[in-house]
């Protein structure tokens, strides 16, 4: 009994639910404080993104006649679920080190929930946009997944395991091929989370925000709501796979936000610096440029390996 | 004053509605968002869909094209919501009056659907970002 209540606790409070939301909604203000100083603006205020969840709570909730109501309902809670779960897993790997072998396959399952649900949900609106906005969603993530794993296969290797606890307790960065990999799984980070240069599924000015297009009131708030826990997840993942993790308590405590900070203002420098790509030209940088970069980084890691080699 | 109201003037999402402006008012409009103003400060930022919008800027003499069209938005938008009539033209027609295409102005054309409607002139041709900026605060005081 007290065990259930234990993994309750996880899940709704100190890892999980509130505690993902509240970090999550201060990471998007410091997103869009960051893309506003870069801008030579003043910025919103701390308390805007939560402002802004408590007013979108407040608004009707419109739903179009020829949608299906339960897809389109059910989809934001899929996708949050999914963030969720993959947002306690990784907290508690680094909190309890309760990791299980395989773990990083499972998240790796969890990063793709927010997209599928996205898709799902868009698709249910019955909306023109937001079926054009559905489709390049499902083709940008084609297009990223592959680098992605790849980029993780470059860590496997490096790390010999397939526990995220035996990857976070080494850095892959201090090589060649773990730079690579890094640089081109943020760049896959980039286009999970919808910033610039791959927000092609719901760029705002051709599309009209895409595949939210029909969403209002608090069905809107919960996906934004998404979007600021995978804020958390996302670069979490970064630093545990590549940056050699997070400590729990003194200077690796500290460190550890420092890396994760790294990693948020890398993305929104990234963010803001480049224009938005088309399509074909994403899939084009996914699969020629990115994919040839990674093969060579998984060879790299592999003679490295072999060899015992450390810096390849 | 009720939390959903407090909320909404904290975060505003605009959605920009041109009813037949000669572009000048809009071009004012997107003026706001420039490092200047920059309206994001107090929570404001433009939106690419009516289902998002907290208020409606509306440009223009609502021709008779462009009537149907601006009811269509007005019952898209989630309420409660704000309409802000951007321009002499769009508060009462301009020097637009009379002319055979002009069904204007705004207000009279949402007060068809919507007679309780919350309705925010700003006048000017076009008005400064200045302006825009007092008449949104001088509707936020009203409210």
């Amino acid at each position: 009994m007290s065990e259930g209540l234990q993994e309750l606790f996880w899940i709704l409070i100190f890892p999980g639910f509130v505690f993902t939301v509240a970090l999550g909604l201060v990471v998007s203000w410091v997103v869009r404080k960051v893309s506003a100083r870069v801008q030579w603006r003043k910025g919103p205020p701390l308390m805007q993104p939560l402002w802004d969840v408590i007013k979108l709570t407040g608004k009707e909730v419109l739903i179009p006649e020829q949608a299906n109501r339960m897809v389109f309902i059910g989809a934001p809670m899929v996708g949050m679920a999914g963030v969720l779960l993959l947002s306690t897993m990784l907290w508690r790997i680094t909190i309890s080190h309760s990791a299980f072998v395989g773990d990083i396959i499972v998240a790796i399952y969890l990063m793709v929930l927010p997209s599928l649900a996205l898709i799902l949900g868009s698709s249910a609106s019955a909306s023109p946009h937001a079926a054009l906005g559905a489709s390049r969603e499902m083709k940008l993530v084609m297009g990223y997944e592959l680098p992605l794993v790849l980029a993780l296969i470059v860590v496997v290797i490096k790390a010999g395991s397939i526990s995220l606890a035996a990857i976070a307790a080494q850095a892959p960065i201090a090589s060649i091929s773990g730079v690579l990999a890094f640089l081109v799984s943020l760049l896959c980070i980039q286009a999970k989370l919808g910033f610039v240069p791959f927000d092609i599924a719901e760029s705002e000015t051709e599309i009209a925000s895409g595949m939210l297009i029909e969403y209002s009131g608090v069905l809107l708030a919960l996906w934004k709501i998404m979007q600021a826990m995978m804020l958390v997840a996302l670069p979490l993942f970064m630093v545990m796979v590549f940056l050699g993790g997070f400590g729990t308590s003194g200077w690796p405590l500290v460190w550890g936000i420092g890396k994760y900070l790294l990693v948020v203002v890398l993305a929104v420098l990234i963010k803001n610096t480049n224009p938005r790509v088309r399509i074909d030209q994403a899939m084009k940088f996914f699969w020629v440029f990115c994919g040839l970069a990674l093969a060579a980084a998984v060879v790299l890691a592999m003679v490295g390996n072999a060899y015992g080699i450390g810096w390849l | 004053m009720s939390w959903k109201i407090k909320a909404l003037k904290k975060s505003t999402w605009v959605f920009h509605v041109n009813t037949g402006a000669c572009n000048n008012c809009d071009i004012e409009v997107v003026d706001l968002l420039t490092p200047k103003f920059d309206v994001e400060r107090f929570g404001i930022k433009l939106v690419g869909s009516p289902r998002h919008a907290d208020a409606l800027l509306v440009t223009g003499v609502v021709t008779a094209q462009a009537a149907p069209r601006l009811r269509e938005v007005y019952m898209q938008t989630p309420k409660p919501c704000v309409v802000f009539a951007i321009g002499a033209c769009a508060c009462g027609t301009g020097i637009f009056h009379k002319g055979y295409h002009v069904v204007g102005p705004v207000d009279k054309i949402i007060r068809e659907i919507d007679p309780n409607a919350i309705i925010a002139y700003v006048p000017g041709c076009p008005p400064k970002p200045e302006a825009m900026i007092s008449g949104v605060v001088k509707a936020w005081s009203a409210l």
